[in-house]
């Protein structure tokens, strides 16, 4: 497997993570490429996003997923870096980023977030994306932004939720059970969009899915 | 033109419905060829259209130069996806076609249109048993299309196929094993062969998982969703396989409602997106 050598190695980085970071950029077979990931992500440093970032870029599912765990366990230190690298070239990588943004859930990914849930040609794009948005932890935003990030983030879910891929689909319907359980205010708005997939929706997984959204807003209350 | 596109839109240059009609019976060989696939892909079952297929099953003329025939190929594939039943004596014939691509694909049709006339047919490539399933002398396969052959049996739930499609799951070659597998599964319920599919989901081939998640996926062994959701593979892989189970008749048996376990199967692909 030949991979380029991890953006900005740079001699300040400690000595145990430089290693870390080298045993991943010379992993020679797919099962080599997991366990340095893995390693490297336990590590649990920042110095290390770069390097996470770049795995998402492998094509090796079982690397990225790994990359995400360890970008997701940063948390917020990671949401910058993340923003700043995102892959616009390889639709893969940019997955695997969104995925891992929106697992964290802080609403800097926001503007990203919505863009990649309109306009991104990648249904696997714009799927992470999608739930993404239902699971934004509003509380870190201003409150006086909040009505306004709302309604656009369910003006897009609406749109998303008639997709032609179902998968889009589906993961619109749970973004909306997330929006509706952390924005009561929208609640009548979404049951209505759930309601309507939950009949018209031409694919049964995604009727079941707005289905079963329909009853955890309603056993919440 | 009434006709919905079932994975992406219709490309600029497709055909309108009456061209792609008009040229199943076209004399050039390649407009009938592009227009089998093209019924096939747009789903357009109409009487017409069926008998058009039907025909070119029995067309001998279009060979490739290793005596393949291509028109014969597509228009078996056509066939399995338009859900009409008259055509299964004429998949039967194409069974014992020379072409080995024609056999594989009226295999594959008969196991989708799930009519037991088909059984005796699709037997009958089996005979010799595991003895007789080896490499064609000088092509990239079998002597018989034996993987396509265990999962029409299995489909069709042929119950008295099941001593015949035993020892395949030993054959040397792993989708012909976990074809066998597949179809003992769905004609035993057994949970030995579900589990023997789980276990190859954490085994070192990328795309034997990948081809497995969907056979778990497609006989609805929900017991092997978390191994699904776990393999080393693409999500959206993973996605259309727990979609297939979701939706299988064990997880939703009224077709509109999940069991407990249908709801697992949602939560494993909520984190999956």
């Amino acid at each position: 497997m030949s991979i380029a050598p991890s953006p900005e190695l740079s001699s300040d980085l400690s000595p145990d993570l430089s290693q870390l970071i080298r045993a991943v950029d010379e992993a020679d077979s797919v099962a080599k490429m997991v366990g340095a990931v893995r390693s490297l992500a336990a590590a649990q440093d920042p110095a290390a996003i770069p390097t996470l970032m770049a795995v998402l870029g492998y094509n090796n599912p079982g690397a990225a997923v790994a990359a995400v765990e360890g970008l997701v366990a940063l948390g917020e230190t990671a949401v910058e870096p993340i923003l700043a690298q995102v892959d616009g070239y390889n639709y893969t990588a940019r997955a695997w980023a969104l995925r891992a943004l929106a697992q964290i859930a802080d609403p800097r990914a926001l503007e990203l977030l919505l863009a990649a849930a309109e306009t991104d040609f990648a249904p696997s794009v714009r799927r992470a994306a999608a739930q993404g948005l239902g699971a934004l932890r509003w509380a870190r935003m201003a409150a006086e932004q909040v009505p306004m990030a709302r309604d656009r983030v369910l003006a897009v879910l609406t749109v998303n939720a008639t997709d032609l891929e179902w998968v889009v689909r589906y993961a619109a319907i749970a973004g909306l059970e997330g929006l509706a359980q952390s924005q009561p205010t929208l609640g009548n708005r979404v049951l209505g969009l759930l309601r309507d997939r939950a009949t018209a929706d031409t694919d049964l997984v995604v009727r079941l899915r707005a289905q079963w959204a329909i009853e955890q807003l309603a056993a919440k209350g | 033109m009434g006709i919905v596109a079932v994975d992406g839109e219709i490309s600029a240059k497709s055909l309108t419905l009456e061209e792609a009609i008009a040229n199943l019976r076209s004399e050039d060989a390649s407009l009938r060829y592009y227009a089998a696939w093209w019924v096939g892909r747009f789903r357009v079952s109409q009487p017409d259209v069926i008998e058009a297929l039907i025909e070119a099953l029995d067309y001998e003329g279009d060979r490739t130069e290793a005596g393949g025939l291509p028109l014969q190929r597509n228009a078996a594939r056509a066939l399995g996806k338009l859900a009409d039943r008259s055509a299964v004596p004429a998949l039967i014939r194409s069974l014992t076609s020379p072409d080995y691509y024609v056999r594989e694909a009226a295999a594959q049709s008969l196991g989708q249109l799930a009519d037991d006339r088909a059984v005796p047919g699709l037997l009958a490539l089996l005979a010799g048993g595991v003895a007789a399933a080896v490499v064609a002398p000088g092509q990239p396969h079998l002597v018989q299309p034996y993987d396509a052959v265990l999962e029409a049996l299995g489909n069709l739930q042929a119950q008295g196929a099941i001593d015949v499609i035993r020892p395949f799951t030993e054959h040397s070659v792993p989708k012909v094993q976990y074809a066998a597998v597949r179809a003992l599964y769905q004609l035993t319920g057994d949970d030995q062969w579900g589990e023997r599919l789980v276990a190859a989901l954490r085994g070192p081939d990328l795309q034997l998982r990948r081809a497995l998640m969907g056979d778990v996926g497609a006989i609805g062994y929900l017991a092997g969703a978390e191994a699904i959701a776990q393999t080393e593979a693409e999500n959206s892989l993973k996605l259309i396989a727990l979609k297939g189970l979701a939706e299988h008749p064990n997880a939703t048996p009224d077709g509109q409602t999940l069991t407990d376990e249908g709801r697992r199967i949602l939560v494993l692909m909520d984190g999956l997106l």
